[in-house]
Formats: structure tokens, sequence, C-alpha cells
């Protein structure tokens, strides 16, 4: 075996004093199987070690909550006996060396990590973030990465339902994949990982296990540098179809008594759902790894602890129960073998062919990773801007933002998903959530992915506020009752003092969110080292949210349902142009503070727009947010094919890009037969409320500031992404 | 009508076709698992959609050699009514029940999107519920159903009145946008020569209730229940 060297350590990524750290648990040198597993359990995509002190602060718990943070998904009560099981996780790394397979064994994760938990995943959602359009990269990485996620999730037969993509330089050597799944279960038949039962079999069951993806979590722990395209060995390969068959096999097993525990082999494979399982639930555990199922010849015990082949699981099932699940498995042409035993001697025994190979103590290894407190320092806050006098008509910079790569229409990536199958889908890609229909018939589940980087790099705080607020408002512009949150959070190196505090100042506005808006977060991922030689990435903490919808025939449309209707405003507006779509769109300036966030101003107007919803008061409803008004203004009449005619307000008539563009929060523009009813309500609620014009015609008008045909809009809306990803200018 | 609905490892449709069978017929019909060599009597054995063996290979092919699928071409012999919807229709062109094949979509990309469909033929089990000419909306999710066949075949599928669906332009829209794949004649279904076996690439089980956004697939569920019923 290999001389444990200082390079050796040094490529296993472990620092000087984690090694130390090492000898002292063992009280020896650890041998070349052992200095790998501590290698990917220290790893900071399995330990957490720079981000736990920090996700320690957030709020975690509700009535609402059956499991927070620290299992394979997060669980939440959607009452009538129902449970949705949810996470999100990212797959950015390996999404940039190899788009197609690292996109799509992403979602193959995600879904382990929610079946793994008992519940038949029902949606899928991502956040993907690209580069700047004209890097040459750029075309190409999205065309994989969509590809990708279509292929796996539509193979498997769950639909693709929402999420957002965003273009920005920053992410031109780093782009984020973030895969979101949720499923739903029995309340009372949610599985765990904890291990218990010394005696009792450990069983792999799934895919062979190969050579790919060694290394992969340690790979994603560190930056990328000029070299990173030589890592894609690294890289897993993905198998949708028996991704299927281990879904179809696990809750076929689920339904009877046989499984004690179970988890799902992801990132550092065999090595961190054994060591997780066996720590949960305090006890050992003994492997003979030449029983795992290989797929090629040769294979060493370094190699098995350590790849991160997809679509396997390890269970620990009750005793005499081996046979049933070997014939449900068999059933399934999936590989099924025990591969070892529960003890209660609270060590991992590791043996090929009878020898012993690797001896290590679960608890220190798996509890006692190290836990940093990395030095940070807060983000500057920005001067407030002063604006140029707006030069265009209002209509044509609208008309040049629609037909960006901002707010350009998104159907060329949604079409590639399978957003129908399982025939529940109510509400479409391209609204504020997606909505599913519950088996009940009545109730509905939404769902909806956010985040605006740009806001979270000018104030990471402000942004952190603005990324939970906007996903609880998109969950109420349905109707919904926004329930928890799974976040992502993306950032560049933690070791740098400047990201640090992007990720301190970004946790800090979400857990203050959270709070205030009753909003848990249950699960969640962490990715760091998104940075190419010292460009980071914009922080970018995604927040994957869902909400239940009491009665899904009152859901509200997503654009304008008729003529005549009243459109309203909720929601104040002060004419917010820091960091805003127009600034960088009409002035090319990225500057300024973002849009401050009341949370109380939220939660009062939102819980609002929910009840008139639930009253079916409103008919069409959505949020504001990137772009402000008009925006939201020409989404609706894109959607309905239905045009509008609004008026400035005469407060306004010196500043009509800050009325018009600007992003304040909190807002929603609803449609409805009765204005006074609606304004009067709001009135009483203590909502600002103000009409702003009617829907009707096949133009967008702005009284004197001009007018514009619906079909010149939809042009120029649809037709920006379907040419770049043809070849044309970016 | 008794049903039976054929589950290979990695159908992944069924769900939706059992929703639609039952909220049209009223009753439940019968899964069957791809290793059965032998089926029930049943009025109409359903194909649904999916990736049956993953579809690596070409999709259908390796279906297409299953046991049930033996036991299938008897029952077709037999006259019994048999649909394929998408991937259903790959298998049933794979293992021979219909002509012609279905190749990777002309823009080699997945697509999911409502389409707009003519019925171009009443006289079928599958379609006496609805007036020839009549459009319909409902989806497609696929990346091979860019139909083909030889002149001959083309000719006598015309010829005999057995194209069932075709794709068109929505009212008002340019007539190239009409076909979603690249399909030869926009054929979205075939019937067989005895009209008793239906392959077709749209979702009309996914077009069933208003809040799937379309109800334009009930009609031929309710023609097949009259019909078999």
């Amino acid at each position: 075996m290999s001389k444990i060297t200082p390079e050796l350590i040094a490529e296993h990524g472990l620092t000087e004093a984690e090694y130390d750290k090492v000898l002292e648990i063992l009280g020896r040198e650890p041998n070349l199987v052992e200095l790998g597993i501590f290698s990917v359990m220290w790893s900071e995509h399995c330990s957490y070690k720079s981000s736990k002190k920090w996700l320690k602060t957030l709020p975690t718990e509700g009535p609402q909550v059956i499991q927070g943070p620290g299992e394979n998904a997060g669980v939440v009560d959607l009452g009538e006996g129902l449970a949705a099981v949810f996470k999100i996780e990212s797959h950015n790394h390996p999404s940039f060396i190899e788009p197609y397979q690292g996109a799509a064994t992403g979602v193959g994760g995600i879904l382990r990590d929610v079946f793994t938990m008992g519940a038949r995943p029902v949606m899928n959602l991502n956040a993907l973030r690209f580069g700047s359009p004209d890097h040459p990269k750029t075309r190409h990485l999205l065309s994989g990465v969509v590809s990708g996620i279509g292929g796996y999730g539509n193979c498997v037969g769950i639909p693709t339902v929402g999420g957002e993509i965003d273009f920005h330089p920053a992410y031109n050597g780093n782009i984020l994949v973030n895969a979101m799944a949720v499923g739903l279960a029995p309340a009372d038949r949610i599985f765990y990982s904890a291990a218990a039962g010394p005696g009792n079999p450990v069983v792999y069951v799934g895919s062979k296990t190969g050579r790919d993806g060694i290394h992969g979590a340690t790979m994603a722990s560190a930056e990328f540098d000029a070299d990173s395209e030589e890592k894609r060995p690294t890289v897993q390969v993905g198998d949708p179809f028996t991704e299927k068959l281990l879904i179809e096999a696990c809750l076929e097993l689920m339904a009877t008594d046989a499984i004690v525990a179970i988890q799902d082999m992801g990132a550092a494979g065999l090595t961190s759902s054994s060591f997780e399982m066996a720590s949960k639930g305090g006890v050992g555990v003994e492997l003979d790894l030449e029983l795992v199922p290989m797929r090629e010849e040769g294979m060493t015990p370094y190699e098995l602890m350590l790849s991160e082949s997809q679509e396997r699981m390890l269970m620990v099932l009750k005793p005499g129960r081996e046979e049933l699940a070997r014939s449900i498995f068999e059933k399934w042409d999936l590989d099924f073998a025990i591969i070892g035993r529960l003890t209660d001697t609270g060590r991992m025994v590791l043996r090929w062919h009878g020898e012993t190979v690797g001896d290590l103590p679960i608890d220190p290894l798996a509890l006692a990773s190290p836990e940093y407190d990395r030095p940070w320092e807060p983000t500057p806050a920005q001067p407030a801007v002063t604006l140029s006098k707006i030069g265009e008509p209002p209509l044509e910079i609208l008309k040049k933002m629609l037909g960006g790569p901002d707010l350009s229409s998104r159907r060329w990536v949604w079409e590639q998903y399978d957003y129908l199958i399982g025939g529940d889908t109510v509400l479409r890609p391209g609204a504020d959530a997606a909505v599913l229909r519950l088996p009940d018939g009545k109730r509905g589940l939404a769902a909806t992915t956010d985040c605006t980087p740009r806001y979270c790099m000018a104030d990471p705080v402000e942004g952190g506020r603005q990324a939970v607020a906007e996903s609880w408002r998109n969950l109420s512009a349905v109707g919904a009752q926004p329930l928890a949150v799974t976040n992502n959070l993306n950032f560049g190196s933690p070791e740098r003092p400047r990201i640090m505090g992007q990720l301190v100042g970004c946790i800090e506005g979400m857990g203050e969110a959270c709070r205030a808006l009753d909003y848990p977060v249950v699960s969640g991922n962490v990715s760091l080292y998104n940075e190419t030689e010292g460009q980071a990435i914009l922080p970018t903490p995604v927040i994957g949210g869902i909400g239940l919808i009491e009665d899904v025939s009152k859901l509200p449309a997503p654009g304008f349902s008729g003529e005549g209707l009243a459109l309203i405003l909720i929601g104040k507006t002060e004419g917010h142009l820091g960091q805003s779509l127009y600034l960088r769109e009409v002035e090319q300036r990225e500057e300024g503070p973002p849009p401050p966030v009341d949370l109380q101003a939220e939660k009062r107007n939102g819980d609002f727009v929910r009840a008139e919803i639930r009253k079916g008061s409103i008919l069409a409803c959505h949020d504001l947010s990137d772009g402000g008004l008009l925006v939201a203004l020409a989404e609706m009449a894109l959607i309905g094919g239905v045009g509008a005619e609004v008026e400035l307000p005469a407060e306004w008539q010196d500043r009509p890009a800050q009325w018009l563009f600007g992003e304040d929060q909190a807002r929603y523009l609803v449609a409805v037969e009765e204005a006074e009813k609606l304004l009067a309500a709001a009135e009483a609620a203590g909502v600002p409320a103000v009409l702003v014009g009617r829907s009707g015609g096949d133009a967008l008008t702005l009284g004197a500031l001009g007018s514009m045909s619906l079909s010149e809009l939809r042009n120029a809306h649809e037709s920006w992404f379907p040419n770049y990803m043809s070849g044309g200018v970016a | 009508m008794r049903a039976a609905i054929i589950h290979f490892p990695g159908t992944n449709r069924e769900k939706d076709a059992i929703a639609a069978l039952k909220q049209v017929s009223g009753k439940e019909p019968l899964l069957v698992w791809h290793k059965e060599s032998e089926l029930p009597e049943v009025d109409l054995i359903l194909l649904p959609g999916g990736y049956a063996f993953g579809d690596y290979l070409r999709p259908g092919a390796m279906a297409a050699q299953s046991p049930v699928m033996s036991e299938i071409k008897r029952q077709a012999a037999r006259g019994v009514a048999i649909i394929g919807i998408c991937n259903g229709f790959q298998v049933l062109t794979e293992a021979g029940l219909l002509p012609g094949a279905l190749l990777r979509n002309a823009g080699l990309r997945f697509i999911c999107r409502d389409v707009t469909l003519q019925v171009e033929t009443s006289n079928s089990i599958f379609t006496r519920s609805y007036q020839r000419g009549q459009l319909l909306r409902m989806p497609i999710a696929h990346q091979d159903g860019n139909y083909f066949a030889d002149e001959a075949t083309l000719d006598r599928l015309e010829g005999e009145e057995r194209i069932a669906f075709r794709y068109v332009a929505a009212p008002g829209e340019p007539e190239e946008s009409g076909n979603p794949n690249g399909s030869l004649h926009g054929i979205a279904g075939i019937l067989s020569e005895n009209r008793r076996v239906l392959g077709m690439m749209p979702h009309p089980e996914d077009a069933i209730d208003p809040l799937q956004g379309s109800t334009e697939g009930r009609g031929l569920f309710e023609s097949m229940v009259k019909a078999l019923a």
C-alpha cells in the first residue's frame, strides 16, 4: 500500500491541521483507504465546515415541519395524512466540466434524496446560471445542461415544472446547476437514515459500482483552474432508466415492513452513506467490500469506497426480510447484495476477502469533522444612484428588455422538459409558481425557485431577505399558503473574507425573512469555491419554496383572462431603480443599493392577495420583480393574449422610468371585475392599492407615452432564445 | 369496457392513462407486467408512454421483443382493439403491428407543448366521436416522433384513409408552424389495415379535464367506450 506522504495528503485536500486531527483520532497513520475516507468526509461538500456555524442561525421549526435539515430531505405536513418531501442540491462543478451528465446526475441525485424518504417524486424544478451570452462556452453549456435535465427527468417520468435561468459574466467560469425535487408521502410513513439493530444486514441495491466520480466531493470543494477540464473522469454518468427502476423497487419495498433505515449513495458514495447511517444510529458497521456489485474488473477497496457511481442505495433490513427484498429488486432487474452487518462496536471495519483494509471510529470522524469560523468582511453599502432623464420611449425600452437575455421567454428551455407527465400539472412553466394538483383532486401544491444575485452582490443581507420574500410572494400570487423552503447557497471561496462576508450576510437576511414570514428552512445544500482564477460568481443563495393551495379551482390566471378587467397594483411604489434591470439595460450601470425589503409589508400585502384569491375575487395575478410594473403588465398581456391601457399617474409625470421600471418589493398586479370592491377591501386591510388601467385590445397602451402591439412585443419576447441558441447574435 | 394497460419497466405515463380510462369509462383498467405471456379476456389493450427499456437503443426496439408482445400480436390477429400512445406507438411500429417508423424529431430536441391536430377520419372505434376535419388541442411530449414511411406505404395510408390524426397549424398561424417534429404528411397517428390498431404520438390522456388545459382528448376515450363497452 502507498506510503502516506505530504503530497498525497495535499492531493486529498486535507490541511496539515486536519491531518494532525486524523492522527489524533486514529492514534496511528491512516492507510490509503482511510485517508481517502477522511478526505471526502471532511471535504467542504460533505462536512459544511465553513458554513455550519452560520447555517445554525436559520429558523428550521414550525408546526408544519415534520423533518428539518439533517436528513436526506425536509418533510412538511400537508394535512389529510399527506406530507411533502423536498430538497434542492447543486451540481455546479460537474456541469461545467461535462454539462449533459453533470446536470443529468444532478437531477438523479436529488430525486434519490426524495424517494429515499419514502416519497414518490412528483415535481422537478431547477435554478440555472450561465455566463455572458457572448462568452464562447455559454451556448454549449446551456444546451448541454438543458438537455441533461430533460433527458434524465423525462425518462424517469417526473414532470419538470419550473425554474429560472439567468446570465451574467460572473458565471463565465462557473455555471450554476441547482436541481430541486418535491415528492409526496403518507405523513406517517417517512423513512429515515439512522441505522439500528446490531446484526441486521446492510444491503446494497441499484447499479453496479464503477470508477466514475471518484473524488467528486473533493473536486466540488476546490476552486477551478485552467486545467479543470482534465477532471472530466471525475464526473459521474447517469442512467435514468435504472433510476426509474430503483424508484419503483424502493417504493414497493417501502410498502412492506422490511426496511430499518435507508440512504442513497450520493456525494462520497458508499463512504458517506454508511458513515451517516451508522453515526446517526450510534452503531458500528462491518462491510465485506468484495461483495459490492462491480462494473469493472480489478477495482480496489479505495475505489469502491470513493466511487460516486449513480443510482445506488444502501439499506439496513430487518432480519429475515432479506428474501422478500431480494425478490422485489430481482423483479425490477436490479442488483441486490448483502455486503455487511451492523455491529455494536461504534467502528467501521472494512474487509477485502477477509483481510481488514480499514478500521475507523465512526463518531469522531462523522461528528467531529472540522468547523471553521472563517474571517469575514461585510460588503460596503452602495451609494444611491442618480439617474439620467429617460431618453427613449418606454415601450421601446420594454421591447429591448423583453427581447434580451434577462427577460426573454424561456420557452426554448422548458419545451425540452416534459412538464405534463402525471396529468396533474395545473399551472405550467412560465407562471410565478408551478402548481400541481394533489391526489385528492381539490388541493394543489405550488413550488418555485428564486434568487436575484445582483441584489445579493450589492447588499448580501438585503439580497438574502429579497430571495426569501420573492419566493414567498410567488407562492402567494397563485393563492398558496407558503409552507417552507429549501436553500442552495452558491458562493465563491470562503477562504476570502469578502466572499465569506457575502455568505454570512445572505444567511442573516434569509434567516430574518424566514422568521418574519413563518417560512422555515427544512433542507438545503451549500456550494462553495465557485470561482475560477480568482473570479468568483455573484453570491447566489437560491430559495426553493413550496406552498399549499386549498382549492385549485380558484387559481388565478397568470395572464389577463379577459377584456375590460380592472388592473390594480397592490403594494407601495417608491420608484426604486438601484440595481434594476432598467439601469443595466438603459444606462449600462450595475449600481446602487437593491430595493429595500419591508417584511411587514410583504406579509400584509401577500396575506391580502392570498385571501382575495381564495374568495375568488382575483381573476389574474402576477408578482412584480425584475423590470417592475411595465414588464409585469407586458408578461400578463402576452400570456393572456389580451392587451391593456394604462395611464401614468399625475404624481409620476416627471419620473416615468421610476413608476414603470422601479423594482420596489411586496407588489402584485391583479386583474378583477369590480375595482371598487377590491380597493375598499385593500384599504380596510391597510394595504396600498391603486387602479392603474384596464385590460383589452391587442396592444399595450401607455396614454401619451405611446402604444405597441402585442404581436411586436411577442415577437421580441419569443425570438431571443431560439435565435441565440441557433447561433444568432447574443 | 375491460381494458389492459401494458407495463414495461420504463413505462411512465400509465398513471395518466389509468386516470383517463377511469374517468371516461368508470372502470379501473388492469395493469399487465411485460413479463406476462398471456392476457385475460379484454376489449382494449393500451400501450402507454414512457421509455420502455430506457430506449438507449431505438425507442420500442427492446419492448417489441418482450414476452407480452407475442401475446399482443395474437390478440391483434383476433381483432382485439389496441392503442399505442407515444412510446406505445413506437413499440407497435417496432413490433410490426403498424407500418413505418418514428425517427428523432427534426429539430433533434425533446418537445413538450400543445399541438393542433386535425381528425382525418371518424371511421374507427377510436375516432367515431369526432367529426372528420375537427381540430383538437392536446400535448405532445417526445424526442422521437418524426413519422417516416416509404412512398408506397404513405400512399396506401392516404388512400385507405388510415391516417387518424394530422398535425396542422392552429387557426391564424402560419402553415409551417403546424408540424412539430418533421413527420411525413404531418402524420400524428395511424390505423392498422383492419382499423382496430391505433398508434399516435400526442397524449389524449393528458387532455381529459379542464384543469389540464384541454378536454379534447376525451372524445377518443368516449369513442372506445361506445364501441367496445
